[in-house]
């Protein structure tokens, strides 16, 4: 597998989060956070709301600022640096060309006034693609990909389903090819029936690219289905960090395994 | 791997071979810190070497550790000491101490595991499930299909499930097809826990069968089989946990 390949080749960590802290006040929404991430590795991050999750991963896609530490990149651009060593014009560039970001919320992540097809197709113009041919190509290839109906592509967001908009904001972030992917509880507001085919749509894509990717979610068969690693937080902290299924079938510390032994059974 | 077709004996294999899973020392004890810190010993100081054309069998009454000893070695549960190394390539590797990335490579190259039950993404076709493990391992789709489909028939799963997600499978059904997810591969290393649990006895005749032409090839096995009839037609050698077991 590709995958596995690339993990021999190239031994260096994508991404290195060292000594993160973020507060708020007096509030503490991450604290002391440090891990790495490899090419085709995608990582979870649970726990309950207000654990720091999100800051996390808003700190490490440079959109906050955070107190303390580190988030090192290795871009295809700049080769390995720490992001917020880099101007703010620098790390936007980061942003646009090798990540990918997916909101909870579609609508936060897509342009709810252009097309469906323009939505998909925009991050091409946006890194300076100016072939339309190429784009409407591309684009329609990646509506195929998340299997979304052709037809469809001249029509509004707002006339697409809940699952057809969440299937549209991951075409748009994953069509420039993203090495990092960040995800923030992508199958949140969807109904179980689509969470299931979408979740599959994203291990499928994410083995495929051979991308890596956080995904930052509060529900565990998700977290258990599509990450590789997972990381537990708490108050800001991360309590336990290791492979998905030890973590989950042999947690260590208590508020794991009062986490992983609330989970209602069907 | 390149016995050809010359059935490998497992004298031979074993004379010829080094140990391909090497347990040194292994000690589990669970620590539950919401039942007032309650401590449950399991096993300790297990040693055991598996060769290649083995098939070692985990005995012992119920509750005896069997289980979380093959957990323990597949590195789904944190060992509290000891070591577990595994032939990945041309070495051995300590799944107990292995960054995660090398335990997942080893999972996906070198070890498989069965489990007693299937656990997979709702509503994926059968057939799917099955060619997964072989596209994760860069084998061709039309390649994987073909194996896929000659190991389900192997099974004897009916043609018309193929198409169908297993969720509303029959026990012994869905048992077939974790198995077959596992078995379309060939690892050089598996463990097996109770994969004949809920099979009639023509299907376990079956996968006694399976097991058998794996080992002939030259994998190492370790399983847990409570059935009489599977662990005398696979075993090579009983391991009997009991000998291990803590005091609680």
């Amino acid at each position: 597998m590709e995958r596995a390949d690339v993990q021999h080749q190239d031994d260096a960590a994508l991404l290195a989060v060292r000594g993160l802290n973020k507060r708020f006040g007096n509030v503490v929404a991450c604290h002391d956070i440090n891990f790495e991430l490899r090419r085709g590795e995608i990582l979870g991050i649970v726990g309950e709301s207000g654990s720091g999750k999100t800051t996390l991963l808003r700190c490490m896609a440079g959109q906050i600022d955070p107190d303390a530490g580190q988030v090192v990149f290795n871009s295809r651009r700049h080769g390995v640096k720490d992001i917020f060593a880099l101007s703010e014009q620098d790390r936007r560039r980061i942003s646009r060309e090798e990540w990918g970001y997916v909101h909870q919320n579609p609508r936060d992540g897509l342009r709810m006034r252009v097309s469906g097809g323009a939505n998909v197709a925009e991050p091409l113009m946006m890194n300076g693609q100016r072939h339309y041919g190429q784009m409407r190509e591309l684009t329609l290839e990646w509506f195929e990909k998340v299997e979304l109906d052709i037809a469809r592509i001249d029509n509004k967001p707002r006339t697409f389903s809940g699952g057809m908009q969440q299937r549209l904001q991951i075409a748009r972030n994953l069509i420039h090819s993203p090495s990092l992917v960040f995800m923030d509880e992508p199958t949140g507001g969807l109904d179980v029936s689509v969470q299931a085919r979408l979740l599959d749509l994203m291990r499928l894509l994410v083995r495929d690219m051979g991308l890596a990717a956080i995904i930052v979610t509060h529900d565990i068969a998700v977290a258990r289905l599509l990450a590789d690693r997972l990381m537990v937080m708490k108050s800001g902290e991360v309590v336990e960090h290791g492979l998905t299924d030890q973590v989950l079938d042999d947690p260590q510390h208590g508020y794991t395994q009062l986490l992983v032994s609330s989970v209602l059974q069907i | 791997m390149s016995t050809q077709n010359q059935p490998v004996g497992f004298n031979e294999a074993m004379s010829n071979g080094d140990p391909v899973i090497v347990v040194e020392q292994l000690a589990k004890t669970f620590l539950l810190h919401n039942l007032n810190g309650s401590v449950v010993p399991v096993f300790t100081g297990v040693n055991l070497a598996v060769h290649p054309g083995e098939c070692v069998v985990l005995s012992g009454a119920s509750g005896v550790g069997k289980s979380t000893m093959l957990r323990a070695i597949y590195g789904n549960y944190i060992p509290s000491s000891g070591s577990v190394q595994v032939r990945h390539d041309d070495g051995l590797v300590d799944i107990t101490h292995a960054p995660p990335h090398l335990v997942l490579d080893v999972r996906r190259r070198s070890m498989g595991y069965v489990s007693q039950f299937l656990r997979v993404i709702p509503r994926i076709p059968t057939l799917d499930l099955v060619m997964e493990p072989l596209l994760e391992n860069g084998v061709d789709p039309a390649e994987a299909r073909e194996r896929a489909e000659a190991m389900l028939a192997d099974l004897n799963l009916p043609r018309t499930l193929w198409s169908l997600p297993p969720a509303t499978f029959s026990g012994g059904e869905q048992q077939r097809v974790n198995i077959a997810r596992v078995m379309v591969r060939d690892y050089p290393v598996l463990l097996l826990d109770e994969p004949t649990a809920s099979l009639d006895a023509a299907n376990r005749q079956t996968v006694i069968k399976l097991m058998n032409r794996a080992r002939a090839a030259g994998t190492a096995m370790i399983g847990i089989f409570h059935d009489e009839a599977v662990r005398d037609g696979v075993a090579t050698r009983l391991f009997d946990v009991t000998q291990f077991k803590m005091a609680a």
